[in-house]
This record gives C-alpha cells, sequence and structure tokens, in this order.
C-alpha cells in the first residue's frame, strides 16, 4: 500500500511540474510582462529597473523554481485589471464553482448510472431507444445552445427560474453558499442541469456498455448456472463489476466540469471562476490565466490521485495483487 | 432406467437468412454413478447439448425440441419453472476457471448467496457448508481461505472452487464443460481425479465435455462422439475408442497422437479430400535450399530473463525470472522439442530466439553468430530474415485488414525490394500450394478461413523469406485434433524438403513425441533435462519428466 501510494503520489507531483512550466512560459514569454504592466509613457529606464526588481533579468530556472515556491504558497501575483492578489480572487470566485460543479456531477452520475443500468438491461426496450436518443441530443448540442434554451423556456416563457446570476448568498466567512436561500437554490438547477448534461449522456452510455459486455461474461453465465435469481445477478454480480470503470470517468469528469463550466458561467452569468477566466482573457490578465491553469491541472491530478486510491480500496484485484498463492 | 434422459433434443439459432441447427435431435441417457464423456470438435454441438439440458442458450438461439427427464421429473416442461432446477438438481463447470467466478466477490459471498438461494439454511449454517464443502474439494485452510477472492486463487484450486460452487447444493448430475482445457497437465489430472471421487463419493451422474480424447480414455465410462449438431456414436469407452464403427469416428481417433510410439506421418481418413500422399512443394524450386552440415545451428548459452517492474506501469510480473540460466543447442535440420507447463519460460525463450525480448544476461549464437551482440540494424535483418516464428493463435497472428497476399508479401518485399510483381505473385502462388492452399486464397481476407487454414497462411508467411529456422510457439493448440494432424503433417513434410530445422514449443507431451528429435523440458524458467526423444519416453531422467509422463493423459490406457 505505501509503495502505491507513493508511487502515485510522485507521479503526480511529476505532472504538476510540468504544468507549472506550461503556466510560467505562458506568464514569460507570451508578449512581455513588463509591457502588460505598465502604461505607455513609462521610460526605458524605469522599464529596466521594474525588471530588475521583478526578478525578471534573473536566469531561467531561478525565475521557475521561485514560480513555484510561490504556485505552491498560492501566490500567483496581482492581476493586472483587478488590481488586487489573484489569491484573493480565486478564494472568492471558488465557492461559486465548486457549488455548481458539485451538484452538476451529483446530477450526472446519479441519473447516468440509474438511466445506464436501464438502457443496459433492457436493450431493446421502448423507453431504452427514447433515453438513448435523447441523450445523442445532449451530447451533440453544445453546451450554451442548451443553456440559452433552457433560460427561454423557464426564465422567459414560464417565468418560474432565474436566468442569471447565483440568487441570494449567505457568508459564512470561509465560504458563501447558494443553498441556504429559496432564491440561491433556483438559481443553480439550470446551470448545474445544463453542466451536467454532457457528463450524463458520457455515463449513461459507458454504464449501459459495461452492463452489456458484463452480463456476458462467463461468470454471470456461471451465476445464472448456479440458479441464482436474475435480480441479483444484474444489481449484485453485474452492477459492482460495472461501476469500476464509471469511477475513473467521474473523477476525470469532475476536471472537466470545471473546465467545462466556463461556458455555462457565462451564459448564466454565474459569478465563479470559469467567468473570472472569460474575463481575463479579454483582457489579458494573464496572473489570472496562468493560475488557473495550474488550479485546474491541480484539481485534475488531486481528483486523478484520489480516485486511484479509491481503486484501490474497491477493486481487490488491485489491493492483492502478486499475492497469488501456489497450488 | 437411466437417472437422466435426454430425448430428441434440438437447439436452433434462427439468423437472417437461414436456421442454424446447432443440435438436431439429440438422446443420450445417463446413469447414476457414470461419467459420460461428450466428445467432438469445435462446432459439434457438444457444449450447446450442456447448456440446452438447463436452457441457457444465449439468445437468438432456443432449445426448439426435445424433452429432458431427471429421474422422473421433466424439466423442460415449464421452462420458467427451470431456474430452480438450476444449482439444485444440476450443476454446471465452465472450462476457464479465471473467467468462472465473479472477480469483486470473495468465494465465501458467492458459495453463500448459491446455497441460500436453493436450501433453507442461516448464513451460519451456509457457512459451515462451504468450509466443509472446500475442504471437500481438497482446499487447505478452507476457514481462511473462504474469505479470499477469486484473483488470490491459483488456476487449479479456482477450478476446485469452481466444482465446490456447483455441487454446493448437492445436484445430481454435473455438466462439466471442458473442465481441465485450460489447465496444465499436473493439475488436469488432479482435477479429473477429483470429478471421479465425487462422483463416486456423492453417485453423480456426470456428462464430461471434451475434444481430449486422452481425458476420455481415462475418465470416461461410456462415451458420446458428436459432429455438426449430431450425434454420431455412443457406447462404452472402449469399444469406440478401439473398434469405432463410423468414419468420423475413426478420423478421430487416428489423428490423436499416440503417446506410446513414434509414428512418421498422421493417418488422415477424410472422405471429402484424400490428401495422404505427400504433398507438393511448390516453392522447393525457387527455395535456396543448404545442404545440411553437422553442426549446431542454434547456440543458447547462461539465457537469463527477468521482467522488472517499470516505474510508470503496474507489472504483474514482479521481477520473476522467466528464463534462468538455459543452455542447449539445436543441430542443424533436427526438431528440437521445449515443453513445459504454463510460466515455464518456454515461450519467452521462443520470443529472446527471434528477438522480440532481449535476455537479461546470456549469449544466444545462430549458425556462430552472436546474435544478442548485434546493435546495427541492418546486420539484425539478415538474422530476421533466417529465423521465423509461427504464433500460437492463428486469429490473432495474421492481421485482419490486410489480404493474404499482402500477408505474404510484406516479408518478400521487405528483404527482396526490386522483386517485380510478376515475380511476386508467382511466389506467393508457389507459396500457398506449398501450404495446401489454393490460388485464389491469395485475393481474401483472413476471416475467410477457418482456424487450420490460417494456420497455414501463418506458415506460408513465415516461409516467405526461406527461413532456416522455424520457431514453432505451440502452433496447433487453438486447433482441432485432426486439423492439428494435418498442420503436423504439413511441417513434417516441409522440414524434411527444405532442410529447415524447428524449434518447436507445446505443452503436450504425445505431439512433441511425434514432432521431435530431441527434447528439453523446462520448469520454472530452469531447463531439467534434454535428451533424445525416445530416450526421455522411455527412461526420463529428471523426477519432473517422470511426474509428466505419469500425469500425461494417455489414449492407450484404454487398452489395459
Amino acid at each position: 500500500m505505501t509503495k502505491y501510494f507513493f508511487k502515485r503520489l510522485f507521479q503526480s507531483a511529476l505532472v504538476m511540474l510540468v504544468v507549472a512550466f506550461v503556466s510560467f512560459s505562458l506568464f514569460n514569454f507570451v508578449g512581455d510582462p513588463i509591457n502588460n504592466m505598465v502604461g505607455e509613457e513609462t521610460s526605458d529606464e524605469e522599464r529596466a529597473e521594474l525588471r530588475e526588481t521583478l526578478g525578471l533579468m534573473d536566469p531561467i530556472h531561478i525565475q521557475f523554481s521561485r514560480f513555484v515556491v510561490n504556485a505552491s504558497k498560492g501566490e500567483f501575483g496581482i492581476s493586472y485589471q483587478l488590481r488586487r492578489p489573484v489569491s484573493d480572487l480565486i478564494v472568492e470566485r471558488l465557492p461559486a464553482t465548486i457549488e455548481l460543479v458539485v451538484i452538476s456531477a451529483l446530477i450526472a452520475l446519479i441519473t447516468g448510472t440509474f438511466l445506464g443500468v436501464y438502457t443496459g438491461i433492457n436493450r431493446k426496450g421502448f423507453f431504452s431507444d427514447i433515453i438513448l436518443a435523447v441523450s445523442l441530443l445532449g451530447v451533440s448540442l453544445p453546451t450554451f445552445v442548451i443553456g440559452i434554451l433552457f433560460i427561454y423556456l423557464f426564465a422567459v416563457i414560464l417565468g418560474i427560474l432565474p436566468s442569471f446570476g447565483r440568487g441570494e448568498v449567505v457568508d459564512l466567512g470561509f465560504w458563501t453558499t447558494g443553498f441556504l436561500t429559496i432564491s440561491g437554490l433556483k438559481a443553480i438547477i439550470l446551470p448545474s442541469v445544463t453542466l451536467s448534461l454532457f457528463q450524463m449522456t458520457y455515463i449513461i452510455r459507458l454504464v449501459r456498455a459495461e452492463m452489456m459486455e458484463i452480463l456476458q461474461t462467463d461468470y454471470i453465465k456461471f451465476a445464472r448456472a448456479r440458479g441464482i435469481n436474475e435480480n441479483s445477478i444484474k444489481y449484485k454480480h453485474a452492477l459492482k463489476n460495472g461501476l469500476i470503470p464509471v469511477i475513473t470517468i467521474a473523477g476525470i469528469n469532475i476536471g472537466t466540469l470545471i473546465a467545462f463550466s466556463i461556458i455555462t458561467e457565462t451564459v448564466f452569468q454565474w459569478p465563479g471562476m470559469g467567468f473570472l477566466f472569460i474575463q481575463a482573457v479579454q483582457f489579458v490578465d494573464i496572473p489570472i490565466m496562468s493560475a488557473y491553469l495550474v488550479f485546474i491541472a491541480f484539481v485534475f491530478v488531486m481528483i486523478n490521485f484520489i480516485v486511484d486510491i479509491l481503486y484501490y480500496f474497491i477493486d481487490p484485484r488491485i489491493r492483492v495483487k502478486g499475492d497469488v498463492s501456489s497450488g | 432406467m437411466s437417472f437422466l434422459k435426454i430425448k430428441n433434443l434440438s437447439v436452433d439459432y434462427p439468423m437472417r437468412k437461414e436456421t442454424v441447427y446447432a443440435a438436431k435431435g439429440v438422446n443420450i441417457e445417463v446413469n447414476k454413478g457414470e461419467i459420460l464423456g461428450l466428445v467432438g470438435e469445435s462446432g459439434s454441438g457438444k457444449s450447446t447439448v450442456g447448456n440446452a439440458i438447463i436452457n441457457l442458450i444465449d439468445s437468438p438461439g432456443k432449445v426448439s425440441s426435445g424433452s429432458v427427464i431427471l429421474g422422473d421429473l421433466n424439466i423442460h416442461k415449464d421452462p420458467k419453472n427451470i431456474e430452480k432446477y438450476r444449482g439444485k438438481k444440476i450443476g454446471l463447470i465452465f472450462q476457464d476457471p479465471q473467467t468462472s467466478l465473479n472477480p469483486i466477490l470473495t468465494i465465501g459471498e458467492q458459495l453463500i448467496e448459491t446455497i441460500q438461494t436453493h436450501l433453507n439454511l442461516t448464513k451460519e449454517e451456509a457457512k459451515n457448508k462451504s468450509v466443509n464443502l472446500l475442504k471437500e474439494v481438497g482446499i487447505k485452510d478452507a476457514e481462511i481461505r473462504f474469505n479470499n477472492y477469486p484473483h488470490q486463487f491459483s488456476g487449479g484450486m479456482r477450478q476446485r472452487v469452481v466444482i465446490s460452487l456447483a455441487l454446493c447444493c448437492e445436484p445430481e448430475l454435473l455438466i462439466a464443460d471442458e473442465p481441465t482445457t485450460a489447465l496444465d497437465v499436473s493439475i488436469q489430472s488432479q482435477i479429473l481425479d477429483l470429478i471421479k471421487k465425487l462422483t463416486n463419493e456423492r453417485n453423480l451422474a456426470v456428462i464430461l465435455i471434451t475434444h481430449d480424447m486422452g481425458v476420455i480414455a481415462e475418465t470416461a465410462d461410456r462415451v458420446a462422439v458428436m459432429k455438426s449438431g449430431n450425434l454420431i456414436e455412443i457406447g462404452e469407452t472402449k469399444k469406440i475408442l478401439t473398434n469405432p464403427q463410423e468414419t468420423y469416428t475413426k478420423s478421430l481417433v487416428s489423428s490423436v497422437p499416440p503417446t506410446n510410439k513414434k509414428i512418421s506421418r498422421f493417418v488422415i481418413i477424410d472422405s471429402e479430400k484424400k490428401n495422404n500422399h505427400k504433398n507438393n512443394i511448390k516453392i522447393l524450386n525457387r527455395w535456396n535450399k543448404k545442404e545440411i552440415i553437422e553442426q549446431d545451428l542454434v547456440q543458447i548459452k547462461n539465457l537469463d530473463k527477468s521482467f522488472k517492474d517499470n516505474f510508470f506501469t503496474e507489472n504483474s510480473k514482479n521481477s520473476v525470472m522467466a528464463v534462468n540460466n538455459v543452455t542447449f543447442n539445436i543441430k542443424e535440420g533436427e526438431s528440437f522439442g521445449l515443453v513445459g507447463e504454463s510460466g515455464s519460460g518456454k515461450s519467452t525463450i521462443a520470443k529472446m530466439i527471434v528477438n522480440l525480448f532481449k535476455p537479461s544476461s546470456g549469449d544466444i549464437f545462430f549458425d556462430k553468430i552472436c546474435i544478442t551482440k548485434i546493435k546495427q540494424k541492418n546486420e539484425m535483418m539478415r538474422f530476421r530474415k533466417q529465423i521465423q516464428m509461427i504464433f500460437q493463435d492463428p486469429y490473432s497472428s495474421l492481421n485482419g485488414r490486410l489480404k493474404v497476399k499482402d500477408i505474404i508479401s510484406e516479408p518478400i518485399k521487405l528483404h527482396n525490394p526490386s522483386i517485380s510483381n510478376s515475380d511476386l505473385n508467382s511466389y506467393i502462388f508457389d507459396l500457398l500450394e506449398s501450404v495446401e492452399l489454393i490460388q485464389k486464397s491469395a485475393d481474401r481476407y483472413p476471416h475467410e478461413f477457418s482456424g487450420g487454414q490460417r494456420q497455414r497462411i501463418s506458415i506460408a508467411r513465415a516461409l516467405a523469406t526461406q527461413p532456416r529456422l522455424l520457431v514453432c510457439d505451440e502452433p496447433t493448440s487453438a486447433l482441432d485434433v485432426s486439423i492439428q494432424a494435418q498442420i503436423l503433417n504439413l511441417l513434417k513434410d516441409l522440414q524434411e524438403q527444405l532442410n529447415l530445422t524447428i524449434l518447436f514449443i507445446s505443452h503436450d507431451l504425445p505431439v512433441v513425441r511425434q514432432m521431435c528429435d530431441r527434447i528439453g523440458v523446462l520448469k520454472d524458467g530452469k531447463l531439467c533435462e534434454v535428451s533424445n526423444t525416445e530416450d526421455l519416453f522411455l527412461k526420463p531422467k529428471h523426477d519432473y519428466t517422470k511426474e509428466l509422463l505419469r500425469l500425461m493423459p494417455k489414449i492407450e490406457s484404454i487398452y489395459n
């Protein structure tokens, strides 16, 4: 276990270092950082002086190690546009994005697994065909089109749900939440459903394929030959095996959801990190962009790390690898 | 009065164009305490009959007619009710113990669930029963092993667990579908002994489905022979094996390699094509034939190979010495056999000789030149041309997206880029005819051929570079016995005519006896002994060789 754990940890650290380098390059080599910071009337001497004080004349590896040390402390410099530390901005926007992503991930996972199992077992049913056809729409329509359609239907025509923002939020000091007010809860429905659709389709199809494959395996056939009843075969023997790959996908998906949330947040004017990022892109606010890049990578790597560890507990085959007794 | 009576059983697979009959009007009876062997080649419908008894036929197939009477119960009368007889009255064992058990449930959970489905027992009682049963099938420390997952058992132990699962609700009929095909010889005999023991102790009626005539000869009381869904012949095992009445049974028995003597060729009784004569090896005309000289073509010295964990890959072979200090020579023009059970390192050695794996240490000499030290690609190509390989699985060793002519022309063009198109075509035709395939085969794709024909294509491809050494890694173990006989005859003819040297790798001792001049026995990566074939079979020196010979299923045992 320890070997497995540290091996995974080291691999994660390596990936983070590579991402940090890309992010660092973005900061330093896409345009001139000094030019981005100062006004047009600054003299060459002043620019050189600023360059010196910011340490931009140091060798690359020193600059990079400084960047890594600062990044690990959560410091990414000061936003050009908003003139505030990037770390403050991220902490402020983080709760909105996390809440949105967690709710969408839950919707996608629960609904997706349920529908996947249903369509996997009832392969030729009428409802299965409908679910699969609709889910195909979910993948083929871009998120912003679905978002706009939802806004038009639920906010404009029916007028039952708000079309933008987070509603009223409650500040808990370290966290601002929309879960404690009615308007906050109402506000999260449309964006989270919009965001979850793509992932849900993915999970439906994955679970369906897994279930269909597993129901063909020898051990299911052997269970049938022993007279185990159909429900136990489907929901105990097959489903448990079928969920193993879903864990991996779900892990990666949470990362993807955060990345995808850029579009959804923009459509619904959701005050989260994605929205912050889009604004940063418009103003070439490089500190925010590179911080966002590192942050997303960090989330991906962490989730993958956790999934690997989870695997260890769920799949007995990994747990006791190489521990096959002879005989 | 027989215990099991199968009357007029038919299984249909309705397809788009026509209905395929997997079994046609099969009548079989089995008594209690009796083992009935059900033999046939692949596609003969023997497994279909086994599955049809408990109505476990995959859709769209269905049992279209017939009845199955168990004691005085007609279990097919109400198809919906058959579930309660499965496991309770009839136990089934499948071929591959690796895939028969649910990987994420402990064997205890699987046993308890099965017992509680059929018997009215508490969890505690079910557990006691399972532990006793595990002891009965020969699993040590049953109380502890009860909580293990399937992957924690070796192949043979897993098959014991499968047997305990099949028998946990005390069925009266046991259907064993190729129960030992996926196992090594030594494990096979243990499992067969276990089945025989349980048959006697529990007075079971057993149907043993297998393709292996040796297993039948040693295990079954009576035998039923099937071909394309029809029951050909049924009777006492001794009678069927020594004095078969039907032509098909005769050909089946004659293509089984005898274990007690070496024959020059397999007699092929085939009503459709009489190709018992030696075939015309057309490729001989263009073959750059080398005279055999008294020398060691291949010398292997202190060869080691270990597989180590790489940092980024999870390798299950935790730095095992797959090959451990192996030394032997292959003389030019001979057939050298390497035998051993799974994991003995025989395929690893083959792959090192053809230079697909690099040895961890040690040297391989080919024609007196050390090929393990060659760094340059060009120089290596010269040797690759002279050493060719034939793989075990004829399905995955041919690229399904290429036409046969492209498969065969690739090595020709690689080693002779300037060959003209017309010359290339006649070269391919010569090769195909040499392996007894028609010229038209060149424009077809591999999936249009049967397993045996595919293996012929593999051989043609290997011959395309005019090699001196042919490495055959279990070339017939995926094939039916009658096809095996044909392929082995072909290899013998080719060797004789083309002065080939053959390294023949197999787990099947009777086959090796027919094919090889000298044999090396491998166990856990170490070479136990190297002897002339007849010496090895008559006067084995090493204990392990003696053990292997003792356990090998012998079709001749029926005469005793």
